[in-house]
């Protein structure tokens, strides 16, 4: 391709060379050419580019008046008739880093311009945003600036080019989260066995699926007396008032439901349900019961055993739950018991 | 699913009835079932007494 790519390059107060914090407020500004460090942008571009504008905004003020900014900054874009927006790159700021986001998402979907932002994968604006846009993952040090604009000069012509993109790894940008099928050069027997003479020599391998983290909080105290407590019901056998009302997902879950148990003895067969479609609900359906034993709960605090049972069930269907999603669940469960007085929790799963 | 559990960090985990019916069993009769419900509550509920 021979026709030269125009290129518009977004930076905020103290890289436009303004100011530091004293100077967050100046609002959407365009300089034609380089500004600073977008110098060693147009030397990553080469030939086949160039940087026609820098446009720039505080931090303060795209924080507080984004869809202003946004407006007045692609204003700026379609002047200088860009293909091509680089942002950043923003390293840990994290005001800066939503900006970048924020600017290359509205570029790319009201102008329809190529767009690449930069930051440390941990920035907030790489939580955001790395689903929808590419973001080279600057790192942490602003020392790595010159090999982060190389990285996003490379993507970003690439992106103008509508040219293939590789992988995360081999380009340099975030993990947006999706995956792709190809054909490996060995079967899976033989990576794995190889895999495992890496692990077992002490050598370095890189597997190719990387197990969740899982963050795991530290497990609450011992419950003292069991006489006073009052003690919860929660389930992720997808137990539903009958109707299933709240319409949890019988899969995948986002969401769930609380059920009021004030007055009910025993979950009778036609007022609830299950709806969970990683098990056989049939025997379940037939006594509630057997997937949340209220009938027992009641007994035991009829029998002065526990202090009583919550006045609610909270209950999802866990099957494919994304372990974000299920981590939020429970949170939010969690809240409400704890705000409840709650102070033990029996939560059955199938 | 007891090692699920305890790998993300669920360290209080019982067995259960079974996939289908945790907290029963319906090859029991329905007097023995609810014994079997009430003896794994009872077991649950001493489980949250435990030090973990």
């Amino acid at each position: 391709m021979t026709t030269n790519i125009r290129v518009v390059h977004y930076l905020n107060q103290f890289f436009a060379q303004v100011g530091g914090e004293d100077k967050g407020d100046v609002g959407p500004t365009v300089k034609a050419g380089v500004i600073g460090a977008g110098r060693a942008l147009q030397q990553a571009l080469g030939e086949d580019a160039e940087v026609v504008a820098t446009i720039y905004c505080g931090d303060n003020f795209f924080a507080e008046n984004q869809d202003r900014a946004i407006s007045e900054l692609l204003r700026h874009v379609t002047d200088y008739k860009a293909d091509l927006l680089i942002a950043g790159p923003a390293f840990e700021s994290g005001r800066y880093g939503v900006a970048c986001g924020a600017i290359c998402q509205a570029a790319r979907e009201k102008l329809n311009i190529a767009a690449v932002a930069g930051m440390d994968e941990d920035n907030v604006g790489a939580g955001l945003y790395r689903k929808d846009l590419y973001i080279i993952n600057s790192g942490a040090s602003i020392a790595r600036m010159v090999p982060t604009l190389q990285r996003m000069a490379a993507l970003g012509l690439k992106l103008a080019r509508r040219e293939a993109i590789g992988k995360p790894a081999d380009e340099g940008y975030v993990t947006r989260g999706i995956k792709r099928n190809e054909f490996a050069a060995k079967p899976p027997a033989e990576r794995a066995v190889d895999m495992l003479i890496a692990k077992i020599a002490g050598n370095p391998f890189r597997s190719e699926i990387a197990p969740p983290k899982f963050a795991g909080g530290k497990p609450a105290a011992p419950l003292g007396d069991l006489k006073s407590a009052v003690i919860a019901l929660v389930t992720d056998g997808g137990l539903v008032v009958e109707g299933n009302p709240d319409k949890i997902e019988p899969g995948r879950p986002t969401r769930f439901t609380t059920i009021p148990i004030k007055g009910v003895d025993s979950l009778g067969a036609d007022k609830y349900d299950a709806v969970h479609s990683g098990y056989d609900t049939a025997s379940a359906n037939l006594d509630p019961n057997r997937l949340v034993p209220l009938d027992t709960m009641r007994e035991l605090a009829r029998e002065g055993v526990i202090g009583g049972v919550h006045e609610f069930i909270h209950s999802t269907g866990g099957a494919h739950a994304a372990v974000d999603n299920a981590v939020q669940i429970g949170r939010q469960i969690a809240d409400q018991l704890k705000a409840a007085g709650v102070t033990g929790v029996i939560l059955t799963s199938t | 699913m007891i090692p699920v559990a305890k790998e993300v960090g669920s360290l209080r985990a019982i067995a259960a009835g079974g996939i289908v019916s945790p907290t029963g069993n319906p090859e029991l009769s329905p007097e023995k079932e609810k014994q079997f419900r009430r003896e794994l509550v009872l077991r649950a509920l001493a489980t949250l007494q435990q030090k973990v």
